[in-house]
């Protein structure tokens, strides 16, 4: 013990005095940054950014778009989580979004963004984004910034090889990070029945061309590994997806040693067109399954949920022909598709090589049946040799994720020995490396998973700070980085901090969203049932103990702005229209002392606070959102009466000698 | 009356004509917070443009609500103008000079009360202010420039013929070189 120790002090204490010498620690960063970095970097006040950036907010459940080269946080947009900021989850209209088979589950864990694509390009219509927890996929409308359909996916735990598209997001799809028994199957089994009873089930969710509507069309069950990331094919490899899988060893205790026993694990590849002939044929089974399904309405302003029962599965070792698995070296995350559709990019995380897999070997190999044994007696492996384009070499440890830019060039991130590596996609050669500040998961080159990348720049992820910023408590920032990939050596230009933990971002040229944006909504088209057009149309309704208040908002004032007739133990929902028709002029509406959020109202749009009085007073409401020089005039009471007192509804605004 | 100024008054005429398919007279208001601008367009027949923002706006400082049935002249006005250009076609047909003049002042005198109305309604709106309104500046009116610029607190009010105005202007111009272009020589040619 005592000469291990020795050994290690050693090198220790040499290397400090190496640093000691040069004056600079290892691991500080900024020496790679050019002198220019800041002009490259600097978006002039006024100015727009270059790039839009869709960061995951991990363990927030949200996204965040960023401009890019600024870094700028641009809005932090409520998808799977509560947002009190602006009622999202809070609002009886937003409520049914958050509903699951579970119940409301007001949190989840978002990992991966994936922006719509038509014929392999980012069309900036959409973004979709997975719940990793309780397994849903989410789809964010880019023309208004909110989230406007939310799926539940039954029969997995842990939606995490998700929501990867295909070229012309026919599908978005879903795998699961925990196999467990499917759903129907109750599941009160022995855990160490694992490879007996537990399952994967890839979900294929159908989207609209028009209206991207979602809808679970079909699930792939699969064998009981984890399954992690995916990428669809492109090009010539159109009708394949590719999973990336880990615990082949179908582990399900203390998976740190042993699911990492093998030396390989699998890249999945799954022929979805087949898939989709199979299904069309009638050949799925239909299978009891409970999944809400929540929707937006634009024009109603208002969510509605449904709960599904049935879902059509196919057990894929009875369908030869559907799923192929191509051996990779130990616990690969990224799977990752070329430009061109012929190279597939696969990362082992504890490997040390980047093995590149071609589209046209693995067909070749499936036509000349060069197998590796089989799983579960039916589902062939292919010869690892035999669909492997090369090996980049030596690239660093850990490699976590791959992109591409428009030059011909991958790079993929090193998660244990946090650098960037740049390496030429036609002979495999490593071209530049760079260290990243620290532990970097994914990375995102603008268009880099398309057909089409935009290139120039390359945003990298990553988990750890340290001694990036001011410290913060125990508790520090993620960060996002900046590197110029326009010329042969990559440069770090910026590193700014992120929301939750983002996982995967998914950069977009701006002129592609900037478009379509949607400035207000038009109060003529608002059909939600408790809108009001107009102040002279607002009104106070008991029903029983539900009280309605049909309220307008306008600068700078509330309108009724005194409400009697209250009672305690009511159940008062007040519904808000914000009768602006103008550009970023959203109100505000907060209660005292009530047990939820507030709400903030788009122009034209109507949002509903559900709030119970539970105590006799006056109770004061008021506009949360800086609207205009009398935003701090634009208040009301409620006058709270005890239970079973008489005094009846009453609710006025009084005369404006201004306006009328 | 020569070909010529016969064909200047019927493409005198067409351009008239474009007023009531065009914007006459545009207000354009802008601040630093309305970046995009706010403008209020005048036709022959109504107003158009961001009325309702700038209704918002005006009861800050107490100005009277801008409402196109308020304005009796919108009704009068496409017939007023309507018979004008009648004139003004007659002129050419009969080749009656005399008309042309009578056209040429009518258009003059509809010019001037035209444009003194405007300036009343302008003066009404900026000088007769709400006494409750929630801005008061003394000594402050706001009535929007007749022609050009002006600075009303935040906003910068510019007042300029739209399309429509512009045209009709061009149309004078015409109305005014058939009758002054070339000079009395050709007088023989007429009957």
């Amino acid at each position: 013990m005592k000469i291990l120790n020795y050994k290690l002090i050693l090198p220790a204490a040499a290397f400090l005095a190496g640093s000691a010498l040069t004056g600079c620690k290892p691991g500080q960063g900024g020496a790679n940054t050019d002198a220019d970095a800041a002009k490259k970097v600097y978006v002039a006040p006024g100015k727009y950014d270059e790039v839009y950036t869709f960061m995951s907010g991990g363990f927030s459940g949200q996204v965040a778009a960023y401009g890019i080269p600024s870094g700028r946080l641009l809005k932090v947009i409520p998808v799977f989580s509560q947002n009190p900021e602006n009622g999202w989850g809070y609002s009886e209209e937003t409520k049914p979004m958050l509903n699951t088979s579970h119940g409301f589950v007001a949190w989840d864990d978002s990992h991966h963004p994936e922006l719509s694509k038509t014929n392999g390009e980012d069309d900036g219509r959409w973004l979709f984004i997975n719940g990793n927890n309780t397994p849903r996929i989410a789809r964010i409308n880019l023309s208004t910034f909110k989230t406007d359909e939310i799926l539940e996916l039954p029969n997995i735990g842990g939606n995490h090889a998700s929501p990867f598209c295909t070229e012309n997001t026919e599908y978005v799809v879903g795998n699961t990070r925990f196999s467990e028994p499917l759903d129907n199957a109750a599941g009160d089994v022995p855990i160490d029945s694992y490879k007996k009873n537990f399952k994967g089930a890839v979900s294929f969710v159908k989207v609209d061309k028009e209206s991207g509507a979602m809808k679970l069309a079909f699930q792939l069950i699969v064998p009981p590994f984890n399954y992690d990331l995916a990428h669809a094919g492109k090009g010539p490899s159109h009708d394949w997806m590719f999973f990336t899988c880990y615990n082949t060893e179908q582990a399900h205790t203390l998976l740190e040693v042993n699911a990492s026993q093998r030396d390989k694990d699998f890249v999945m590849a799954i022929n979805w067109k087949k898939a989709e002939e199979l299904i069309a044929q009638g050949k799925g089974t239909k299978t009891p399954a409970k999944y809400a399904h929540n929707v937006y309405n634009e024009k109603t302003h208002s969510a509605t949920s449904v709960m599904e029962n049935e879902t059509q599965t196919l057990d894929v070792t009875k369908f030869p022909g559907l799923v192929y698995y191509m051996p990779c070296p130990k616990s690969p995350h990224g799977v990752d598709v070329s430009p061109d559709g012929e190279s597939i990019v696969a990362s082992g995380k504890l490997a040390a090589v980047i093995p590149v897999f071609s589209y046209k070997k693995m067909l070749d190999a499936i036509d000349k049946k060069q197998y590796d044994g089989t799983i579960d007696g039916a589902l062939p492996v292919l010869k690892y040799e035999a669909v492997l384009r090369g090996e980049v070499k030596k690239p660093g440890l850990g490699p976590l994720h791959t992109e591409f830019d428009d030059k011909g060039f991958a790079y993929t991130t090193m998660f244990v020995s946090s650098e960037v590596v740049k390496w030429k996609v036609d002979n495999l050669e490593i071209i530049d490396r760079s260290p990243a500040f620290y532990s970097p998961g994914h990375l995102s080159i603008p268009g880099g998973d398309s057909k089409k990348p935009y290139g120039k720049y390359v945003i990298v992820m990553d988990k750890i700070t340290k001694d990036r910023y001011l410290p913060t408590g125990p508790e520090l920032c993620q960060a996002a980085q900046l590197f110029d990939i326009s010329g042969n050596k990559m440069k770090l230009l910026l590193d700014f901090p992120t929301i939750g933990e983002p996982h995967y971002a998914q950069s977009i040229p701006a002129e592609k969203i900037v478009k379509n944006q949607v400035k207000f909504f038009k109060l003529a088209e608002n059909t939600n049932p408790y809108a009001v057009k107009s102040e002279k149309e607002t009104k106070v309704v008991r029903n029983g103990k539900r009280v309605d208040v049909y309220m307008t908002a306008m600068r700078s004032h509330l309108a009724p702005d005194n409400i009697e007739g209250i009672k305690v133990g009511d159940e008062v929902y007040i519904h808000v229209t914000n009768l602006e028709q103008d550009w970023d002029v959203p109100h505000g509406f907060a209660i005292k002392g009530a047990n939820n959020a507030e709400l903030l109202i788009m122009p034209g749009e109507t949002t509903t606070l559900k709030w119970n009085p539970y105590q006799q007073g006056i109770v004061p409401f008021y506009c949360t959102d800086f609207c205009s020089a009398l935003h701090q005039e634009m208040q009301g009471y409620f006058r709270v009466s005890p239970a079973g007192s008489n005094v009846p509804i009453k609710f006025s605004i009084g005369v404006n000698p201004v306006t009328q | 009356m020569k070909t010529f100024t016969r064909t200047l008054i019927f493409i005198s005429c067409l351009l008239m004509l474009t007023a009531y398919f065009l914007p006459l007279w545009h207000i354009g208001l802008e601040a630093p917070q309305y970046p995009e601008g706010l403008e209020m367009k005048i036709w022959l027949n109504g107003l158009t443009g961001n009325i309702d923002q700038i209704n918002g706006l005006n009861h800050y400082i107490g100005m009277k609500f801008i409402s196109v049935d308020d304005f009796k002249e919108f009704k009068i006005l496409p017939y007023v103008f309507g018979a004008l250009t009648f004139v003004g076609l007659l002129a050419a047909v009969l080749k009656s000079r005399r008309l042309l003049i009578v056209w040429f002042a009518g258009l003059c005198l509809f010019a001037i009360v035209g444009f003194g109305d405007f300036y009343m309604w302008e003066y009404n709106y900026g000088h007769k202010l709400n006494p409750h309104a929630a801005i008061k500046v003394e000594g402050m009116n706001y009535q929007p420039p007749l022609f050009g610029y002006k600075q009303l607190l935040n906003f910068t009010a510019g007042s300029l013929p739209d399309t429509g105005g512009l045209l009709v202007g061009l149309g004078g111009v015409l109305v005014a070189i058939a009758i002054f272009y070339p000079p009395r020589r050709s007088s023989n040619h007429t009957k």
